[in-house]
């Protein structure tokens, strides 16, 4: 029998589920216990916060060039204000930071381009991103060409030489990270031998270690006269260090993958290099999206290593700058200054990736 | 091309004395058998009996270790170009569609003409749809695998082999994950298929499907070929006592 010819239209939910206040009631107050828990929580916020709060906004000094500008109750981001170029750049010549920026600028405008959806030509981007960018944004930083004074990598530094360190060990581990989880579940024991031990030596040594050799080993096993610019030394160990490191992240991606796609893949007569590229690596890709902005980030915060062989990152140049007899005591400010770029970068990256696993995953959940 | 493929041009799948063992388990003995041009096989079996694995040896998704095997006059060897070239004139069809998910339904279709026949995108999109028309689901041809049902969805798989112009079909079981209610338009598809010419092998348990179509009736037990006869006397009057037990079991007798 049927009792409704027409459908009853959708109704929304009913007020009192809904809204802060109920909200509210269901999470934070919905039994003695949980009360408690609430208001505690909420104390103790408040004890941390309103100090906090205070030094570094309310009671803080904004302008000023020197330490007598600061009142000393709060916060001196005077101090922070008046290192700034040196913070972002490091020592690079004054007269020369529009060189700098334009590779800031071509680099968020890059970056924008292929973070945002709606814009098109991703391809093209892309490759001009990968290929001529860095010869351009080398050229411009090292300069020695069409007239560009010299600017030796030794004065590179800051937040530019943190990204360049953090972007370039990236860029370069995905692919050799690639070529090695494909070598690791190859069929080949030469080849699976070779990248087992390459994987297991890279993954073996602490980044710090791998730092010391670049810099101080290669140099007595290559000629003398060919001596390796520091920043590439450092490089290279980077790209290593984290090519093993990719190469697990990918592997395990690559486990993921039913066999069932590989052999239909098979079975239509694709060769092994096209299943890989076409069928498993794209489906691999997707998923590994968290485990690989997991390893950037971590990268990106152990680039503050190059410290030890006398690269001024980031954090090298804050520390170096605490050192100055004119600024001393403000280590607080540097350190925090340090943290929140850091934080900004890593945090940023981290919520990119999670729109990401959600754009990618609508659609064709399997 | 050579001696053999004028020697035997009838004859699409042929398999001389096939021997497969999973380390010490061997799954299949010694195993004779030739499909012609146009035959239609149902391979028929307990399960672990090796009728996938039989079937996975044609087109080299399993390795034998012992006899001959010869596709469309190609005899199958380790050479990877020549497994290759095998590969592009055999469809095979599975049970659990293997679809590639994150493509759309025409992508499926589309990506191994494009990458492997190396024909143009257009080319092989009005190919595929012409195929997704004869399934019958090319109204669904932007959309991705997940958002079918399984009966959809393996159509779309049977569509996706035919756009590579096989020479011969293998099915592995291709309705056995289905819901009953979306066996038959798999089954349909596949009867039409049969009335076209297409050489099929296909493991089922679909007996009605075995006595439309087939030629011949294959029952396999324990890595061998118990039986084989066509499809009225294989279920009228079986000669081994396990081929009688299974189809007991089976039809439910
Ligand atoms: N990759 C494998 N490794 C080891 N044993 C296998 C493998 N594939 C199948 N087998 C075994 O071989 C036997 C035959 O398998 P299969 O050909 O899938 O049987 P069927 O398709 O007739 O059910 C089964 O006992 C199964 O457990
Ligand atoms: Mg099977």
């Amino acid at each position: 029998m049927i009792h409704n010819q027409d459908m009853i239209p959708q109704q929304p939910a009913p007020r009192s589920t809904i809204g802060p206040l109920a909200w509210m009631r269901a999470n934070l107050f919905s039994g003695p216990i949980n009360s408690v828990f609430t208001l505690l929580g909420l104390y103790v916020l408040y004890i941390l916060l309103v100090p906090t709060i205070q030094w570094a906004f309310i009671n803080a000094d904004w302008i000023g060039t020197s330490r007598d500008d600061c009142s000393g109750e709060g916060a001196c981001w005077v101090f922070v204000n008046a290192r700034f170029t040196q913070f972002i750049y490091g020592l690079y010549p004054q007269e020369e930071l529009w060189r700098g920026n334009i590779v800031f600028a071509g680099f968020a405008i890059l970056i924008a381009w292929l973070a945002i959806p709606r814009l098109p030509y991703k391809r093209w981007v892309a490759i001009f991103a990968l290929t001529a960018f860095p010869v351009i944004a080398y050229v411009l930083l090292h300069g020695g060409y069409f007239d560009l004074p010299r600017v030796p990598t030794h004065r590179w530094g800051g937040l530019m030489l943190t990204l360049i360190l953090a972007v370039v060990g990236m860029v370069g581990a995905l692919p050799i990270g690639i070529v090695l989880a494909l070598g690791r579940r190859s069929n080949m024991p030469i080849v699976k031998s070779f990248c087992v031990v390459f994987i297991e030596f890279w993954r073996g040594v602490p980044l710090i270690t791998v730092l010391f050799m670049a810099s101080v080993m290669l140099p007595l096993f290559l000629p003398s006269e060919l001596s390796v610019d520091r920043l590439i030394r450092a490089l290279i160990g980077i790209t290593l260090f984290q090519s093993a490191y990719m190469a697990e992240v990918i592997r395990g991606g690559l486990q993921a993958i039913p066999k069932g796609q590989e052999e239909a893949a098979a079975a239509l007569g694709m060769t092994y290099w096209k299943r890989t590229a076409l069928i498993v690596m794209p489906q691999a890709l997707k998923m590994m999206i968290p485990g690989i902005v997991n390893t950037f980030i971590s990268l990106f915060k152990d680039t503050t290593l190059v410290m030890i062989i006398g690269l001024f990152d980031l954090l090298g140049i804050v520390q170096a700058a605490l050192s100055d007899s004119r600024w001393l005591g403000f280590s607080l400010e540097g350190y925090v200054f340090a943290a929140f770029m850091f934080w900004i970068f890593c945090f940023s990256m981290s919520r990119y990736s999670q729109y990401l696993e959600r754009k990618l995953h609508t659609g064709h959940k399997r | 091309m050579n001696q053999t493929a004028t020697q035997s041009a009838d004859l699409m799948v042929e398999m001389h004395n096939v021997n497969k063992w999973f380390g010490d388990f061997h799954v299949l003995r010694d195993i004779d058998l030739e499909v012609k041009r146009g035959e239609r096989i149902v391979i028929c079996g307990p399960s672990g009996s090796g009728k996938s694995t039989l079937i996975r040896c044609i087109n080299h998704l399993e390795e034998h270790q012992k006899g001959e095997i010869v596709v469309g006059g190609v005899p199958l060897t380790q050479d990877v170009k020549r497994i290759e070239q095998i590969r592009r004139s055999v469809g095979m069809v599975f049970q659990h569609f293997n679809l590639f998910p994150h493509l759309t339904v025409l992508e499926n279709c589309c990506i191994a003409p494009m990458w492997v026949q190396k024909k143009s995108r257009r080319e092989a999109e009005a190919e595929a749809m012409q195929y997704l028309e004869r399934v019958q689901i090319a109204e669904q041809a932007k959309k991705y695998p997940g958002q079918l049902s399984g009966g959809q969805q393996q159509r779309v798989a049977i569509a996706r082999s035919l756009c590579m112009h096989p020479d011969v079909m293998l099915f592995d079981e291709p309705t056995s994950a289905l819901d009953p209610e979306m066996i038959k338009e798999v089954l349909d598809v596949m009867v039409e298929l049969a009335h076209e010419g297409m050489t099929m092998m296909c493991v089922t348990h679909e007996m009605g499907f075995a006595k439309t179509v087939a030629d011949r009736v294959i029952f396999m037990d324990q890595g061998q070929i118990i039986e084989e006869n066509a499809p009225e006397p294989f279920f009228n009057n079986p000669q081994s006592e396990r081929t009688q037990l299974f189809l007991s079991q089976i039809l439910g007798h």
